[in-house]
């Protein structure tokens, strides 16, 4: 089994996502090559062959020229996989690979088993396996389902790979997230709320207790979508990442891209009206209840003791 | 000016889920169904797009059961022009490549300038058939966006990044987008447009007249996850509730004292 690893550049550095397609080749017992957009300046800690196109000449972000580059290294590599983060850029990548490469191609894998891609649905609260009827595939992965256990180490072999192919759209820049708002990595306790509030007036309720636990109150990014919350208060892969002593997320589902936040906060207590939400995955304690009730009855009782 | 938007039906995500008796999909029969959140914000891009160009044509288009084109009757509320509904019973045993093609043929000769996707939908969550669809057409497609501008045949958008980093693309019409949420506010129909929607066209077109290719992935089979987690599930009245979490609490932070 070979597996051809899309390794991502940022901002003039190498993504650590990147290592986790290393741990995944290594999971799979797979041999493994790389390729980057990027920079001989900042090259993987990688023991292997790396495709490496300039990213002063193709850019970071430049979807028709990546993906000839790629396609390149692809007809040099022969691979069994093509693998990507799902990610920002693997997911806009890789389906332009699988169709070039006429594939399967399996999004957000979170397992593998018996060489078959488990990937889950509904909001995590079922699991898929899905079988691909090419003998090649294109994957992506979901951030954080393959960890690396040892710092990675080594050097690649570079292979220099060059295109022609014209761009298609042009990039002109990145924009940094609002500066300013609150710090939630610095607060010890968090209370999100979630869409499960219902409406904008019921964010008092979210705030008062996170007052009367000394804590700060987060949201999920629906609310913080609707104008509900400042954006410095949203967790999650778009947001904040957080590690309080206790998250209480009041109303949230449990979306991975919200888990990806919160969960190693070290207690985390959940309030949900479905017993299913796959927020309980992670919560230490699953209070089923109405946040409507149980949050101020909550907030009472401490503000009391 | 010609736009399509796509847009897909998917159940509830509060819905409690069963399995098919194949093991290989949700039971479809018991869910409330519902517009995929993503394509919600697509809607709303396309019809702001028209009221700006003014002389614009907007087709919305979805493949599924007859159920579906309860959502599309939403959309065309919201302000599409016509909709075309590609009918098809057997459509969740497409993978997205198929639904793709199907999208692709519909489109091909007729000259849209814009075509509008959600980056991904809620039961699924492939995030393939926009960009599949873009690549078919030969056209450019930018994933992800959560700011959207046209002038002149030129578009600027926002591409949204890990950690709240967006980067600023610009490219030529005719191209693609797949819509990200928060990317508007979508509109909720009012009264005299939902009636005005009912004398829309809506179109059937029978799958089979569009679909040519094979898919290249099944599932194989569907189950529920094992659950890992060992946290404690509390169910009843809520002072009774609030107790045992302050209890928990004073047991196992230190957040209490
Ligand atoms: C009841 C049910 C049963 C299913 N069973 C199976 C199964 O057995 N095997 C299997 O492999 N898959 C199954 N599917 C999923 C399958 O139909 C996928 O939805 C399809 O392949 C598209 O992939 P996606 O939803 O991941 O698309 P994504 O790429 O995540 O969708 C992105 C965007 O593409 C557009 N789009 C997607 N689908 C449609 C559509 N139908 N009409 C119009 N626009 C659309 C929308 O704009 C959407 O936002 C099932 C789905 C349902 C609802
Ligand atoms: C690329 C990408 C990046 C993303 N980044 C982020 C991110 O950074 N942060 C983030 O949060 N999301 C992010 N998302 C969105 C994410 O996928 C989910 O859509 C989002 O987290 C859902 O928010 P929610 O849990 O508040 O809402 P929902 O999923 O709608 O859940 C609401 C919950 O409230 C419960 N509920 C309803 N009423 C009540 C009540 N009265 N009492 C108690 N419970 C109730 C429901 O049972 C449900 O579980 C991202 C998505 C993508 C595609």
């Amino acid at each position: 089994m070979k597996t051809l690893l899309v390794a991502e550049y940022r901002d003039g550095e190498l993504l650590n996502s990147s290592y986790e397609l290393v741990a995944f080749a290594e999971q799979l017992g797979a041999e493994s090559a790389m390729f980057l957009v990027g920079s001989d300046s900042a090259l993987p800690t990688y023991n292997g062959t790396l495709y490496l196109a300039d990213v002063g000449k193709y850019g970071e972000f430049n979807p028709a020229v990546h993906k000839q580059l790629l396609l390149d290294a692809i007809a040099k590599e022969q691979p069994d996989m093509v693998v990507f983060a799902h990610s920002s850029y693997g997911w806009d990548l890789a389906p332009r690979i699988s169709l070039a490469l006429n594939v399967a191609h399996v999004s957000e894998v979170i397992d593998i088993v018996d060489g078959v891609p488990v990937v889950p649905a509904c909001n995590a609260k079922l699991r898929r396996n899905v079988k691909a009827k090419t003998n090649q595939m294109v994957l992506t992965l979901q951030g954080g389902a393959f960890g690396l256990e040892d710092e990675p180490s080594g050097s690649p072999t570079v292979v220099s790979v060059d295109t022609d192919t014209a761009a298609q759209v042009e990039f002109c820049g990145y924009e940094e997230a609002e500066a300013g708002g609150v710090d939630l990595s610095k607060a010890e306790v968090i209370v999100s709320a979630g869409r499960g509030i219902g409406k904008p007036e019921n964010l008092a309720i979210i705030e008062a207790l996170a007052k009367a636990l000394k804590g700060e109150y987060g949201a999920s990014r629906p609310v913080v979508d609707s104008d509900w919350a400042d954006h410095s208060r949203q967790v999650g892969t778009t947001g904040q990442t957080v590690s309080p002593k206790l998250y209480v997320a009041c109303g949230i589902s449990g979306a991975i891209q919200h888990l990806a936040g919160m969960k190693k906060s070290e207690f985390i207590v959940a309030i949900n009206t479905d017993k299913d939400a796959p927020i309980g995955e992670v919560a230490d304690v699953l209070i089923v209840a109405d946040l409507k009730e149980f949050v101020p009855a909550m907030t009472e009782k401490i503000n009391n003791l | 000016m010609k736009i399509l938007v796509c847009i897909k039906q998917v159940p509830d995500m509060e819905s409690r889920f069963k399995l098919n008796s194949e093991s290989n999909w949700y039971e479809g029969t018991d869910l409330a169904w519902r517009m995929n959140e993503y394509d919600e914000y697509a809607v709303e891009q396309a019809v702001q797009l028209k009221g700006q160009v003014g002389d614009a044509d907007l087709t919305v288009l979805s493949i599924g059961p007859d159920r579906v084109k309860e959502m599309m009757k939403k959309a065309l509320a919201m302000g599409c022009d016509r909709g075309a509904h590609i009918a098809d019973d057997d459509y969740f045993k497409k993978d997205p490549f198929e639904i793709a093609s199907v999208i692709a043929e519909f489109a091909k000769d007729q000259g849209f300038d814009l075509i509008f996707t959600g980056m991904q939908s809620q039961d699924r969550g492939s995030g393939q058939v926009g960009v599949l669809v873009a690549e078919m057409l030969d056209l450019p497609s930018i994933t992800t966006i959560v700011d959207f501008a046209f002038d002149g045949g030129q578009i600027t958008v926002k591409r949204e990044l890990e950690g709240g980093i967006k980067s600023v693309i610009k490219a030529t019409a005719p191209a693609l987008v797949t819509c990200q949420l928060g990317l508007n506010t979508p509109r909720y129909p009012t009264l005299p447009n939902i009636m005005k929607a009912k004398r829309k066209e809506l179109l059937s077109i029978p799958i089979s007249d569009l679909l040519k290719v094979e898919g290249k992935q099944e599932t194989a089979k569907m189950y529920f996850p094992e659950k890992k987690g060992g946290g404690l599930v509390l169910e009843g009245d809520v002072a009774d509730l609030t107790d045992r979490l302050i209890k928990i609490l004073k047991d196992k932070t230190a957040v209490l004292a």
